[in-house]
């Protein structure tokens, strides 16, 4: 069944301790791949059937409205088969 | 003269909250998130704590509850608010207040007195003290780094929005040392530290967080 999913990520100019204390962790355990770390939040959201246009604009407004604070945070909405 | 003190669940501050508000000279009204009335008070106080466990994000899930829309509806019409930690979180997912608390920058739980700098005596909560003046208050969060993005910033320091300040180290990231601000007219005040739990020298740092509830009586009778 198809999910809508809802990522939220804080906007790049806010400061994100949590993902600083992961980026510093990874090398501590010996992976030394990252330059940077962002943590943000996933929504998974599911409705009867397949998504319609007007159920992905209603999310939309959702996302805006409580999902996210758009003050500190962007989203993006989108289908996961 | 008729405080709130509105309880959300997992409200920790608003017995505290309540007894400043009586100490302070004013009768104490207790609200519940649920209330759909005000119960016909002047001004409202809403506490430090966990509201909803603080899902979501903090205060994202209380701006919702039935009461909050009375007291958006009435903040925007003058009504005197102040949010005290959570509540400040409250006010600005509210958008009665602008920007946005985010984590601690350094990830700690923070719980310590802290020296404050009243840098704007001109509001509903903050007319008992002197402009400059320097008090400590508890201050107790997660979550109390000030963000807003820079054009908020120049706009709440160049109105004067800015009501207080930390003193000395930055205890958690906020922008510009900022630990409390208020909206355009003044009635509505959000302020990081615990003002409530520095009333009396016997069980807080000082008493000197009263003047902010002294202060809702000065601007009542004004």
């Amino acid at each position: 069944m198809a999910k809508i999913v809802v990522d939220v990520m804080l906007k790049p100019e806010i400061l994100d301790p949590q993902g600083n204390a992961v980026a510093s962790a990874l090398p501590r355990l010996g992976f030394t791949f990252a330059t940077s770390v962002r943590q943000g939040k996933r929504f998974e959201i599911e409705v009867v059937g397949e998504p319609t246009a007007a159920q992905l604009a209603e999310v939309e407004k959702a996302a805006e409205v409580l999902l996210s604070n758009p003050v500190i945070e962007n989203f993006v909405v989108r289908v996961e088969k | 003269m008729r405080v709130g003190v509105i309880t959300f669940p997992g409200t920790l501050d608003d017995r505290d909250a309540a007894r400043a508000v009586v100490v302070g000279g004013a009768e104490a009204v207790s609200l519940w998130h649920g209330d759909a009335d005000l119960k016909s008070v002047d001004a409202v106080v809403l506490p430090g704590g966990f509201s909803y466990g603080d899902y979501l994000r903090c205060g994202a899930i209380s701006r919702f509850a039935p009461v909050m829309q009375l007291v958006i509806e009435a903040a925007n019409k003058g009504m005197p608010v102040l949010g005290i930690c959570n509540g400040f979180q409250v006010l600005c997912e509210s958008h009665l207040l602008p920007g946005a608390l985010t984590r601690n920058s350094d990830l700690h739980f923070l719980c310590r007195d802290q020296e404050i700098e009243i840098v704007n005596n001109q509001t509903a909560w903050t007319n008992s003290f002197k402009q400059g003046e320097q008090i400590v208050i508890p201050l107790k969060n997660g979550e109390g780094s000030f963000q807003c993005d820079d054009q908020t910033l120049a706009m709440l320091e160049g109105e004067g929005r800015v009501i207080a300040r930390y003193v000395g180290e930055n205890p958690n990231g906020s922008r510009n040392l900022i630990a409390g601000i208020t909206n355009a007219k003044g009635n509505v005040v959000g302020l990081m530290p615990h003002p409530e739990h520095a009333i009396n020298e016997l069980t807080g740092p000082s008493a000197q967080g009263l003047g902010f509830f002294t202060s809702i009586l000065n601007a009542m009778v004004k």
